[in-house]
């Protein structure tokens, strides 16, 4: 995965094919330490206890119709090779968090890449499902919510082409606007 | 998030679904799993829904799908027209998408050159 933003596309469609209705989607950087937070929770049926330890092998994944699952192990990797770790808490019935940690000024670490796009395209293909964005830098923060949305658009469905450009426009500015990093600190300079 | 220009949207688009039909019997889909992401798929599926609008298509429906087992096509994208054969898209590109969209989701026409596998 070329950057943070398809990780989270990616670790998304998890949650949607574990039947989840609300997804939450989270990126704090904690400058001062350093540090880039990653977390998808959603409310899907979780993952079996049994298969919680293992669920990063790229030979364990549970559908039926090949043996290989590799977006948790993927996102694994990009944390580990920068200092990071990936964590995974489920219960079945309830739902699943996925936890990534990134040290912020890393060499590897992943740009963070389109969110707008992301955000715009889980939108427009799941307009039954909700979603939240939150990213904070320190304590500047910026939030999408689609129950909010909902609210205000009434009769007007989120799969509206007008809606995915607002999301795409409206993220890229937040981000812009909270000083949201793309690039490690190291990368800028050298460029 | 900027509630008065989603405000604005809301008046916009509800003037306009007044004169739209609510039926979508066109379908796309997208192959959004970790190997048509990785492919990229992502663009592709914007520049579905964005060419879509552009041309005022309001009755296709865009969706994504999972992993169809032929990572080495992907980005795949599916056509489904309503009494014509299934037409699925192989190492679909943003431009490509926009003539697809064009030629066969809007036009009827099946691109050749693109197609990976055809509904027997």
């Amino acid at each position: 995965m070329r950057d943070l933003s398809m990780h989270v596309l990616d670790i998304v469609q998890n949650s949607l094919a574990a039947g989840s209705t609300e997804v939450e989607i989270r990126i704090h950087e904690h400058l001062p330490e350093d540090l880039l937070v990653l977390e998808v929770k959603d409310n899907g049926r979780g993952i079996p206890k049994e298969m919680l330890p293992r669920v990063t092998d790229p030979f364990i994944t549970s559908r039926q119709t090949r043996e290989v699952g590799l977006g948790l192990s993927l996102l694994k990797e990009a944390a580990e090779r920068c200092s990071g770790g990936l964590e995974v808490y489920s219960e079945e019935g309830r739902g699943t968090t996925v936890v990534a940690s990134f040290r912020h000024d890393h060499f590897d670490r992943a740009p963070l890449g389109d969110m707008g796009e992301t955000l715009g395209v889980l939108i427009a293909a799941n307009p039954d499902r909700d979603f939240l964005y939150e990213h904070r830098v320190d304590d500047r923060t910026y939030l999408l919510d689609t129950r909010q949305m909902r609210q205000i658009l009434g009769s007007v469905g989120l799969e509206d082409p007008t809606v995915l450009d607002f999301v795409r426009r409206d993220i890229e500015m937040g981000l812009k606007k909270i000083g949201a990093a793309s690039f490690p600190k190291i990368l800028e300079v050298l460029k | 998030m900027n509630i008065e220009e989603l405000k604005k949207i809301r008046e916009k688009v509800q003037k306009e679904m007044n004169l739209r039909s609510g039926e979508k019997p066109i379908k796309v889909v997208v192959g959004m799993g970790t190997c048509g992401i990785a492919a990229g798929a992502r663009p592709v599926m914007a520049a579905i829904k964005e060419h879509l609008a552009q041309q005022q298509a309001e009755n296709v429906s865009v969706v994504q799908s999972g992993c169809a087992g032929f990572c080495e096509q992907e980005p795949l994208v599916d056509v489904f027209r309503p009494g014509e054969k299934k037409v699925t898209y192989g190492k679909v590109s943003p431009d490509k998408a926009r003539r697809i969209v064009a030629e066969h989701v809007i036009g009827g026409k099946p691109v050749s050159e693109f197609i990976f596998a055809q509904e027997p």
